[in-house]
């Protein structure tokens, strides 16, 4: 890698001082659900309101003199109820109170959830009558995510999440100042690598600069009275237009060589061409033939079936708009989104497992989808962990190679030679030990792509002939290794050799080998793993920088 | 007989035994891993097994009892469902689960002699199966947890069970029906081999 001359000290939030979150946060995590309840409820009562005002301040403008006659009905017409009871001051003095404490609870709640980010560990105190302290350790992060919905950026805010290893174990700030959090992400990774403080005089500087920023970003222009205020709501919302314009990727945080772009016209047609545009047509064609037949119960299966198959692929299209994934120093950047972004940045040397899998109609265009295994980040929020472990939703073998560069720069040069004969190939080619021909009487059709080959501190494993598949595992973090054989394979004289991992979407398994193979290949790889283990200091990468 | 600080079954001894943080927040290693090419790797390996181990033939009986006790129940309920209800499908099973039942017994002894374990330098290797044969290894460095659990009648035979966490759930390596001693004896050694070789997850 190589090093850039001068990287920005570290930022003020992470000084090791207790710091608050964006002021706006605690209308972006729920005053602004209240504001719309709070709307919607006087959108509803507006006209009763009105007329009732009409006739309380002024009598006889309109409609002369007579009281309005109250039905008794309070659920209909609370308004004239309260009018008709004389409880128009308890019921204004009410809303007040409510408003009020709802804005003290908020408000509250905004000053007591401060963060602090230490040498070890990034520390989270948050809770009004319970009080939480949750501490996570920097060199335990798995992976940080800071994500803006579009709301969010409105204000210029965003949220950052920080992944640990462990279920639910995710520490989240939000929200912070957009160039804040952006400014936080690095100063984390960068005291997760293991780079010692700067000096104090440089982060002064700094201190300065963001501080500028977070004025800027903070505060909204209601300051009273002076001139400036124009200049300044000017400066505001420039800066807003500004970041939305922005390409989701600062051209600064990466070499332009190491990034990998979706072009959105195969974005489309990768997921025109998926597995659930399949399914899309099988429902349709139900939905065609149940209306020519008339059994409309069917109709209310299937419709709401093709709506979830739709909305899916909408949002798998959407997900890939300005999808980027580059290699940045502290880690692969992974960022996508129009109008709500986010990126996810996995430190070097978290990722357990990568998958790189082409299914049957991507083949003609050769097209392939990528997948990794990252601790923690699995289990927990099934709807976001698909996501997040999707590293590269449709690309080039091309685009496969540079991503798998990223997510294993070290083992890179060992294993050129072998993608080629892996993503695609077939048969005993370029070092892998292929699977013997009577392997075909369990895996009649991908028993030819069946192999596997240990290089560079890396196993790889080829499989599958429907749904084309090679699995790299970075012996470094592989948990264990079995080979297995029911009576079926034992009868055939082959094994299956599986390497486990950190849960994830990726289960690494050689279907099956010959019996001498598959012994071999399990004493390689457990003599690799754990020499490999001893060694691998990727989890520190900043000391060798340093030093 | 248990003696009374082992009467508590289930007794699980995160492997960094006597440090306060709960294993969710990850293994506490203060330092972040061995020096590279450091001694860990070069020291006697006065642990390393020349052969297989076997667990002990006492386990069979654990085995035998819990079969005979689940087949049991089960060709219980099946033969009186059966007679009662006059369902002769019921009836059959009933016979059909309590033949398996007696062949699965039958092989029992087979089955624990199958199961062994080897310590080798850096990693611990453990088979089992006659039938369905596997064979994990799990590196000591691997290791978060080493559990041990005994249920009633491995308690009145004095042994116990092994169990190894690691990362990933499928590993699933339990060495069980070991004298009380060897097991506790083998869990501290394997939890200060896993300390000498912790690394990062």
């Amino acid at each position: 890698m190589t090093e850039p001359a001068v990287r920005a000290p570290i930022g003020p939030l992470a000084d090791g001082e207790w710091h608050r979150l964006h002021p706006a946060s605690p209308l972006l995590r729920g005053g602004l659900v209240f504001l719309a309840v709070l709307g919607f409820v006087l959108a509803n009562l507006r006209e009763r309101v009105v007329e009732v005002f009409v006739l309380f301040f002024a009598p006889g403008a309109e409609s002369p003199g007579e009281t309005p006659e109250f039905g008794g009905d309070w659920a209909e017409d609370p308004v004239t109820g309260i009018v008709a009871n004389g409880l128009v001051g308890w019921a204004l003095l009410a809303l007040a109170a409510v408003i009020v404490l709802v804005v003290l609870g908020f408000w509250f709640a905004w000053r007591m959830h401060t963060f602090r980010v230490t040498d070890e560990a990034l520390e989270v105190r948050s809770g009004i009558l319970f009080r939480s302290h949750r501490s996570a350790r920097l060199d335990r992060i798995q992976g940080i995510n800071v994500a803006r919905p579009v709301f969010a950026r409105l204000f210029g805010a965003a949220k950052l999440d920080v992944s640990v290893a462990g279920q639910s174990g995710n520490v989240d700030l939000s929200y912070l100042g957009s160039a804040q959090a952006d400014r936080l992400r690095g100063d984390l990774l960068r005291l997760a690598s293991g780079t010692r403080r700067q000096e104090a005089v440089a982060t002064a500087v700094g201190d300065a600069v963001v501080a500028a920023g977070a004025d800027a970003a903070g505060a909204l222009p209601l300051a009273p009275g002076a001139p400036s205020v124009v200049d300044r709501a000017g400066a505001v919302v420039g800066r807003r237009v500004d970041e939305f314009l922005a390409p989701e990727l600062d051209p600064d945080l990466a070499p332009p060589e190491s990034v990998v772009r979706l072009p959105l016209p195969r974005a489309i047609a990768s997921a025109l061409l998926g597995g659930s545009m399949i399914w899309l047509v099988v429902i349709i064609a139900i939905i065609v033939v149940s209306l020519t037949t008339g059994t409309l119960w069917m109709l209310f299966t299937f419709i709401p079936a093709a709506i979830g198959v739709v909305s899916y692929l909408w949002s798998r299209i959407t997900g890939s708009l300005r999808y980027s994934i580059a290699g940045t120093r502290d880690g692969v950047r992974i960022g996508s989104g129009l109008l709500s972004t986010a990126n996810q940045t996995i430190p070097p040397g978290r990722v357990h497992a990568i998958e790189a899998s082409q299914w049957l109609l991507w083949r003609a265009f050769g097209w392939w989808t990528v997948r990794v295994n990252v601790a923690g980040q699995s289990i927990s929020q099934a709807g976001d962990a698909a996501r997040r472990t999707l590293v590269l939703p449709v690309g080039t073998a091309d685009d496969v190679r540079r991503v798998i560069g990223l997510l294993a720069p070290d083992a890179l040069d060992d294993l050129v030679p072998l993608l080629d004969a892996g993503l695609a190939g077939t048969g005993p080619a370029a070092g892998f030990t292929s699977a013997p021909r009577r392997a075909a009487w369990i895996r009649p059709f991908s028993w030819r792509r069946i192999g596997i080959a240990v290089e560079g501190g890396t196993a790889v494993l080829r499989s599958g002939w429907l749904l084309r598949r090679l699995v790299l595992v970075p012996l470094a973090r592989m948990q264990s290794v079995a080979v297995a054989a029911g009576p079926v394979r034992r009868g055939l004289g082959l094994e299956s050799v599986r390497i486990h991992t950190v849960a994830g979407p990726i289960a690494p398994e050689v279907p099956a080998l010959d019996r001498a193979d598959a012994t071999a290949a399990f004493t390689a790889i457990a003599a690799e793993a754990v020499d490999r283990a001893l060694h691998d200091r990727t989890d520190r990468w900043g000391v060798e920088h340093a030093s | 007989m248990p003696d009374p600080e082992h009467a508590a079954s289930d007794a699980s001894l995160p492997v960094a035994a006597g440090q306060p943080t709960p294993e969710t927040t990850g293994p506490p290693s203060p330092s972040p891993a061995p020096a590279p090419g450091g001694a860990a790797s070069v020291d006697a390996p006065a642990h390393v097994d020349d052969d297989w181990r076997r667990v002990s033939p006492k386990h069979v009986v654990v085995e035998v009892v819990g079969s005979v006790i689940g087949a049991g129940i089960t060709v219980a309920v099946l033969l009186v469902v059966g007679s009662w209800f006059e369902l002769w499908w019921a009836t059959w099973a009933g016979i059909a689960v309590g033949v398996i039942a007696l062949v699965s017994i039958a092989l029992e002894p087979r089955r624990v002699r199958s199961i062994g374990y080897r310590r080798r330098a850096d990693d611990l290797v453990f088979r089992r199966g006659i039938m369905f044969q596997r064979q994990v290894a799990v590196p000591y460095g691997r290791m978060q947890l080493v559990d041990i659990t005994r249920g009633p009648v491995s308690r009145a035979l004095g042994l116990a069970d092994l169990k190894f966490v690691t990362a990933a759930a499928s590993t699933a390596v339990t060495l069980p029906g070991l004298p009380l001693e060897e097991a506790e004896r083998l869990r501290d050694e394997l939890v200060a081999l896993a300390e000498t070789r912790r690394a990062g997850l």
